[in-house]
């Protein structure tokens, strides 16, 4: 469990980064480091340079922008976890970070290495997902914005070409009320999930007025229900609702490994759905109570 | 003050706090080289070229053995079997390096030594092996069928032992028995997976032709003689010497087959050769505890009094039987376990597979064969409309039959005799402590907020502490100060402490005056091990045996330094003194400086060169701990997760040296419980490719999935040793997997689940439940 011998560069700034990108061949970018630097030492991965973002300022800030929130690339879970925007204004991504892994690795590990290596069962896709985030990948010779809903080409496959990378992901933030609810199963604390939803829905007086939601953990990439929300949406929430709700979990291919099938995932899903949803109404009624 | 049975500070801590314990790895001898193992990547096949060539060419790689050159080494590259028994049909034991043939994914073909592990890991990419791939032996469950592929390609069946295990006249019993319930248990306990893996550095002496290991076994001295008896020289041109151990739970007790590629490696090249295990291979290559498949039927009478119990064991053996067949035969001699059970018969067939092989994980067998009985305890219970508690205590052997004859003979040829104990006054602290009575209104109140609890109840008794010997070797040096060197070695249990205790009653002498060293063997001569919780027993009570005799030196010389009688002296603060009178004393140094003699000064009549003592405590049989176990578990019944919310433990391990070491021990065994009960799983396929070679893919308990475990303990002396003293290591891990699983069945109550399986996992669970909601 070594890696065989690989060249090591550390840019300082963005352009030399993308400068080494467009020269070299058989590169990997190397984040947090959590999860690349284990498939190095299974010598999965065996690229014949690393190049250490990890010096690059800018791309370690979390910032508001107009009607949105801007992540580099290199924002820590743990930063997401404790920022104040984030708490402020897409507090549910601060509630999914809860979720991802341990301290120490809620420490090192980023947004970007998190979209970069996708996981299926990863936190930030879905969370991503909710809040309709745009994703800004840079080369030397341009840069593209890629909706979160294209980002996953297949299994572990970003819409990345190998001179690129992710550099800015930007969310829209909802209204100030809005509430969330975020779900999901793992085997273990920290693990990643079998399972999860998040959720949003924004109220008028009783009735949902806007819902999102998305799993993680059944298909390779993150997934929007747009039939369960379309569901939501002019309704008053009830038992009845978040059921049929969760009832509408569609999952077209589904995971399956080693710790759980294809159908467990959609079932344990579905029921997520239902939770998040209760903790996202049950969030409401506290406020109006508050009100 | 007395230090023996106070929960004295463990001495080893405050070094391995400060991350300064010294490990093999930590070990760096001048000219050190690393090595790695080429290991098979198929379950079964045939070798039949291996090419060096290319790897040889790389810069820093220095050797590359095959079997071939091994055999110019030793006297055979076949390692011996551990644990003979009539019984076993096939015998078959690994070669150091694959001799031909490969039989399970993970066994070692060659061993390259290079400047440091990254040059021996790209060497081993570069090693080109033409494998012929033969048909394979895949799960135990098929492997034992007539027409089944074999393990090894020259045998006709995999079955490579069968016996049978009965007292009593079972069919009698159970051509009458009002009651008869039946099951199918399939077990599964994965692997030990300690922290740190295998560890092993060998260095050569040419001048002295000398082999020194330094080695994280749990028995050293079976590696000196084997490593001895196969190159064919003496054991005094070999030491193992044992540094810090993280972990080995039964398996760094094996002689492994790398121990002798590393040494012929560092004899070879007049260097000093490490090799440290990486993750992946403690997955394949280190030894499993893996599957067993159980049949039982339990026989009871009306009044719920236990009439008998028979069944078959079908053990997963492996590719080999290093070890014999000690875990299967320990778990059907387990299966009767703390009840008056009048007639018993367990069938056992041992079934070979292309998988590493099957030698004993913390429990031994045990885990399984209290889980078989538990399991149909509860069972009857249910069936029988009788409380799971109560229809155990009802059977228990009474304290007052104590020594008990089981009624199965043991390996050495006597009848298994409970030595002592009191298994219903030991339950029922278990069932105080855990408020079992009031559990009923608890559940029924979670059941009204749509919450499911269970609680479930284990009991056990477990044979500790068998023979043949350790031994321990006591001096006390003319500064004063005490070392001790046993047998057997430490993998964090404590011994440096709980055996200073000892000799510090004995000695007077303040534990932080006394050393404690294990695993040397230059340090103390034979030894067998530390395994099936046998050190404190026997190396316990060596070391008081020793100090016992030291002390009487101490005195005897004392008595002519200050011509005062024996029988007035008493020791204390690292002095002898006359009692009453303490002006009349001397320093242990001063009596050790004097009876270390001067030149050509005769020591006076009686007084016997050296404060020291070499003793061996021989035990005449196992002393039999046992106890009961409460858990308490809540389902989610949506998703099938279990989680274990509270836990408690009734235990008799004898006396106490330590009760805090003690408490670490059962705590850690539990752990190692939960972790069967929900967990752990080592996976193949059906070509017996390995599927959970890491942490993410095989998963252990967390700290965050351990419920507090509250425990009490009942100390009833053994008459087996003059301690008093019974094993305390593997008695949290045995019943923890029948209580938590009986817990979960119990939350399931209102679904009617029963459950027949470990590890149970939340899609299985839920499929359970989705089974017996449709029903
Ligand atoms: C024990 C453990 C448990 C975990 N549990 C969870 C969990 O529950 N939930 C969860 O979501 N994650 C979990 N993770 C993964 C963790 O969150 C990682 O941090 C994350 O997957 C990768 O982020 P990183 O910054 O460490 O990326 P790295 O490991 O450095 O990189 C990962 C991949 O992304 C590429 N990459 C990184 N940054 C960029 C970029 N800007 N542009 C292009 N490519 C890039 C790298 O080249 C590499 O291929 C766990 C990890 C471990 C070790």
């Amino acid at each position: 469990m070594k890696p065989p011998v690989f060249e090591y560069h550390r840019p300082e700034s963005l352009d030399e980064a993308l400068e080494l990108l467009a020269t070299l061949s058989d590169v990997k970018i190397l984040a947090g480091g959590q999860s690349l630097m284990p498939m190095m030492n299974f010598r999965y991965v065996m690229p014949a340079h690393i190049i250490d973002i990890n010096r690059i300022k800018e791309l370690g800030e979390i910032h508001r922008v107009h009607d949105g929130v801007k992540f580099g690339a290199m924002a820590r879970h743990d930063q997401a976890k404790k920022s104040e925007i984030i708490l402020e204004h897409c507090p549910l991504i601060a509630a999914g970070m809860e979720h991802v892994a341990h301290a120490q690795i809620r420490n090192r590990g980023t947004i970007g290495g998190s979209l970069a290596h996708l996981d299926p069962s990863a936190e930030w896709p879905a969370l991503l997902a909710v809040h309709d985030a745009t994703l800004r990948v840079q080369s030397k010779s341009g840069e593209r914005d890629v909706p979160i809903l294209e980002w996953s080409q297949g299994f572990m496959t970003p819409n990345l070409v190998e001179d690129e990378m992710l550099t800015e992901i930007t969310v829209a933030i909802w209204p100030e009320k809005h509430v969330y609810g975020f779900a999901e199963l793992a085997r273990r604390k920290g693990d990643f999930a079998l399972a999860g939803a998040a959720v949003l829905l924004d109220f008028d007086g009783e009735v949902i007025s806007r819902a999102a939601l998305a799993l993680l953990g059944v298909e390779v990439g993150p997934i929007r229900m747009i039939d369960a929300e379309n569901l939501l949406v002019g309704e008053i929430p009830s038992d009845e609702l978040f059921r049929e709700a969760a009832e509408h979990v569609t999952v077209v291919a589904g995971i399956d490994d080693v710790h759980a099938s294809a159908s467990y995932r959609k079932k344990v899903a579905s029921v997520m759905v239902r939770r998040a949803l209760e903790q996202a109404s049950h969030q409401h009624k506290s406020q109006a109570l508050a009100a | 003050m007395s230090s023996f049975g106070s929960s004295a500070k463990r001495v080893e801590d405050p070094v391995l706090l400060r991350g300064e314990g010294k490990f093999t790895d930590d070990i760096h001898l001048p000219g050190l080289l690393t090595a790695a193992m080429l290991r098979s990547p198929y379950a079964h096949a045939r070798i039949k070229s291996i090419d060096t060539s290319t790897a040889l060419e790389l810069d820093g790689v220095h050797l590359i053995l095959k079997n071939a050159d091994l055999a110019l080494e030793y006297t055979t590259t076949e390692l011996p079997l551990m644990v003979p028994n009539p019984l076993i049909t096939k015998p078959v034991t690994p070669h150091m390096l694959a001799k031909d043939y490969v039989r399970y994914v993970g066994e070692p073909i060659a061993l390259i030594v290079a400047e440091d592990r990254y040059i021996a890991e790209d060497a081993l990419e570069r090693v080109i092996v033409d494998y012929e791939p033969l048909p394979v032996a895949g799960d135990f469950r098929e492997a034992v069928k007539r027409n089944a592929a074999t393990a090894h390609h020259e045998i006709e069946d995999n079955v490579c032992a069968e016996f049978v295990q009965a007292f009593g006249n079972v069919d009698e019993v159970f051509a009458n028995a009002p009651h008869i319930y039946k099951n199918t248990f399939f077990q599964h306990r994965g692997a030990a997976h300690p922290l740190e893996t295998r560890a092993m550095m060998a260095t050569y002496d040419e001048l002295s032709d000398h082999l020194t290991f330094y080695a994280a076994s749990q028995s050293p001295h079976r590696v000196r003689e084997i490593y001895a008896k196969l190159r064919g020289i003496d054991d005094n041109q070999v030491r193992v010497v044992v540094p810090d151990i993280g972990g080995g739970f039964g398996a760094k007790g094996q002689t492994y087959p790398e121990y002798f590629s590393v040494a012929a490696a560092a004899r070879l090249l007049r260097r000093p050769v490490k090799y440290m295990e990486d993750r992946r291979e403690n997955f394949t290559a280190t030894h499993h505890e893996r599957d067993q498949l159980w049949t039982a039927e339990i026989a009871f009478n009306d009044d719920g009094k236990l009439l008998g119990f028979r069944g078959t064991l079908l053990h997963d053996s492996g590719a080999y039987v290093p070890w014999g067949i000690i875990t299967p035969y320990i778990a059907a001699s387990t299966v009767p376990g703390p009840y008056l059970l009048p007639a018993y018969e367990m069938k056992v067939t041992c079934v070979l597979t292309n998988k590493v092989a099957v030698t004993p994980v913390r429990g031994a067998g045990r885990p399984q064969a209290a889980f078989t009985m538990e399991r149909m305890m509860d069972t009857a219970a249910l069936e029988l409309g009788r409380d799971p508690a109560s229809l155990r205590r009802q059977n228990y052997i009474p304290a007052d039959q104590m020594p008990y004859k089981m009624g199965l003979i043991f390996r050495d040829g006597s009848p298994i005799t409970y030595d002592s104990g009191d298994y219903p006054a030991c339950h029922d602290k278990a069932i105080e402590l855990s408020e079992y009575d009031s559990f009923k209104e608890r559940q029924k109140a979670a059941r009204s907020e749509g919450r499911f609890i269970g609680i479930g109840i284990a009991s056990y008794v477990e044979g500790t502490g068998l023979g043949p010997f350790e031994g321990a070797n006591i001096r006390v040096a003319p500064s004063g100060k005490v070392t001790i060197h046993y047998g057997a070695s430490a993998q964090g249990q404590g011994h440096q402490t709980v055996f200073a205790q000892i000799a510090s009653d004995q000695l007077g002498v303040d534990l932080a005056d006394i050393t404690v060293i294990g695993g040397d063997t230059q340090g103390c001569p034979y030894g067998i091990g530390t395994f099936a919780s046998r050190a404190i027993v026997n190396a316990g009570n060596a070391v008081h045996q020793a100090s016992e005799a030291v002390r009487q030196k101490i005195i005897k010389a004392a008595s002519y330094m200050m011509e005062a009688a024996e029988e007035d002296m008493d020791l204390a603060e690292g002095s002898v003194f006359v009692k009453g009178v303490p002006k009349m004393s001397r320093t242990l140094g001063e009596v050790a400086e004097f009876v270390n003699g001067k030149p050509g000064f005769t020591l006076p009549g009686g007084i016997e060169p050296g404060l020291q003592e070499l003793s061996y405590f021989t035990p005449k049989q196992a002393a039999y701990a046992n106890g009961t176990h409460l858990a308490e578990v809540e389902v989610d019944v949506e998703t099938g997760y279990a989680k274990v919310l509270r836990y408690w433990s009734g235990h008799d391990c004898g006396k106490m040296i330590n009760p805090m070491t003690v408490e670490g021990q059962v705590l850690g065994g539990v752990a190692h419980g939960l972790g069967n009960a929900l967990f752990e799983w080592m996976r193949y396929d059906e070509n017996a490719q390995p599927v959970t070679v890491n942490y993410g893919e095989y998963l252990l308990p967390l700290a965050s999935d351990m419920p507090h475990v509250q425990q009490v303990h009942q100390e009833i002396p053994t008459p087996q040793n003059p301690l008093g003293v019974k094993g305390a290591g593997e008695g949290g891990t045995i019943p923890a997997i029948a209580a938590i699983i009986g817990a979960i069945e119990n939350a399931l109550k209102p679904f009617g689940v029963r459950i027949s399986e470990a590890p149970i996992t939340p899609p299985r669970l839920l499929e359970l439940i989705e089974c017996a909601r449709k029903n």
